[in-house]
């Protein structure tokens, strides 16, 4: 029988290496793994290349990893959102180094990392200091920058509801990054809201489907994911 | 006289038809869903995977899964969808957006848009102004039309690191409603009381005036402050 099922975030997150890469889903409140990853501050792995789209809230999850001093580079598309006070200290400290990447361009690298493409051409950023030094291609009259994959050795990733199968369903705003970067990392691993025994979501409502992910733990939502982003501790 | 804040949206709000797919960026176009005609059916955007946006959630009613790009809690108009990044990326990338309505730093007058970087700014984002800025059929700019400084943001090259070339359609101002066509700068329309040279005195480019070149159709609510040449 097949079981991704774990009984703990601390379990999930056991084999994170030092030096490893990890996709953290959600944007905003809605879809951060919360629990995974203040269950991997306590793991202790460092020297972490992360991609997420901003630079972590205030000083818990990724923004504790970041306060932590844990995360050695950042690939993301908005890493000065309200609340990334911790990834602007170590970043103007010459701490953490960031490759910038548009938004869309972002979810395209992942997306072309899950679905076996060797990267794709696309026209944001052309003419702009994000496309400096990349291959420019001119198709059917318009110019395109090549952009390459992105593939990581952890997805951590936030669901509603999950079964042991791996099977998962999000609700409302919750889908996106997560349904990306699930197809895209060696090792995904899901936080869920709710696990139900297979055959409780219908077949339409599953989003992800199993054969994405490796591992799944449900925890309690994380009290500070509801917090709007200006509210919470600053420095 | 110059258009409030809100003035500025209002207008903005007058030229979207009906039918019209619309992404809002911060500052000034955010404050556009409030003037939308009620008898038009439009459907706002957010970035992380939203369409048909509605109100801000009631105090009380936010539900924690559904937020606005700019982290707000939102809630959803009927026949409002909710997607993935990637799904969320094609209609900007796709061309699908109808229109997308954005702050700026500077909009030169080949509509070479700045609004991302300013010189100097020590940590850099980006976000997804320059998918929007790309993919978007229709870039419309809602701002100021000079700085807190008086200096005029509109201007025959930016100086600030460029989000996107030649994307902007339409700049819509506290003074004017100006089209950027391939023969330059356009004016379209003029804050009430106005001479289209007091916007030209406010413009750092050429500017042409439309044969049909009217008053801005605003209501007196919206009047800010009386200006002299």
């Amino acid at each position: 029988m097949i079981d991704k099922t774990v009984t703990s975030c601390k379990e999930a997150v056991a084999s994170v290496f030092d030096g490893a890469t990890i996709m953290i889903g959600g944007f905003g409140g809605p879809g951060v793994p919360a629990r995974l990853l203040e269950a991997l501050r306590e793991q202790g792995a460092s020297h972490l290349v992360a991609i997420h789209n901003g630079g972590g809230n205030h000083d818990y999850a990724f923004g504790g990893l970041i306060l932590d001093g844990r995360i050695r580079k950042l690939i993301a598309s908005f890493p000065i959102n309200q609340g990334a006070w911790a990834f602007r200290d170590r970043f103007l400290k010459g701490e953490i180094e960031l490759e910038l990447t548009p938004q869309g361009t972002l979810v395209e690298r992942i997306r072309a990392a899950g679905a076996g493409l060797g990267g794709f051409y696309t026209p944001t950023a052309v003419g702009t200091e994000l496309a400096a030094g990349k291959e420019i291609r001119n198709i059917d009259g318009r110019e395109y920058v090549f952009e390459t994959p992105l593939r990581a050795d952890f997805a951590f990733i936030k669901a509603h509801r999950g079964d042991r199968l791996g099977n998962l369903n999000y609700r409302m705003a919750m889908r996106n990054f997560n349904m990306i970067m699930a197809t895209a990392a060696k090792v995904v691993i899901a936080e869920v809201d709710q696990l139900v025994p297979v055959g409780a979501l219908s077949h339409e409502e599953i989003h992800t489907p199993g054969i994405f992910v490796d591992r799944v733990v449900q925890a309690e939502r994380h009290p500070r994911v509801f917090e709007r982003p200006q509210e919470g501790r600053s420095p | 006289m110059t258009l409030t804040r809100e003035g500025i949206a209002y207008r903005v709000a007058r030229d979207l038809t009906e039918g019209s797919y619309v992404n809002l960026g911060v500052g000034i176009p955010s404050l556009v869903p409030a003037y939308l005609p009620s008898d038009r059916e439009i459907f706002i955007h957010n970035e992380n995977g939203v369409l048909g946006v509605g109100p801000l959630a009631a105090p009380g009613a936010e539900d924690p899964d559904l937020v606005s790009a700019n982290k707000e809690f939102i809630t959803l108009l009927p026949g409002a969808s909710v997607f993935d990044h990637a799904i969320s990326f094609s209609m900007i990338r796709g061309g699908h957006l109808t229109h997308a309505v954005m702050g700026a730093m500077e909009v030169a007058a080949n509509g070479d848009l700045a609004n991302w970087r300013v010189p100097g700014q020590k940590v850099p984002g980006v976000g997804g102004a320059m998918d929007l800025a790309f993919g978007v059929q229709n870039v419309w700019i809602a701002m100021t039309h000079v700085t807190n400084k008086g200096e005029p943001k509109i201007l025959t090259r930016c100086s600030c690191p460029l989000t996107a070339p030649r994307c902007v359609r339409r700049i819509f101002t506290d003074i004017a409603v100006i089209d950027v066509t391939p023969d330059g700068l356009m004016l379209r329309e003029v804050a009430r009381g106005l001479e289209p040279e007091a916007v030209r005195a406010r413009t750092g480019a050429p500017l042409r005036v439309a044969d049909d070149c009217r008053e801005m159709d605003v209501p007196a609510a919206f009047n800010g402050v009386q200006l002299t040449i």
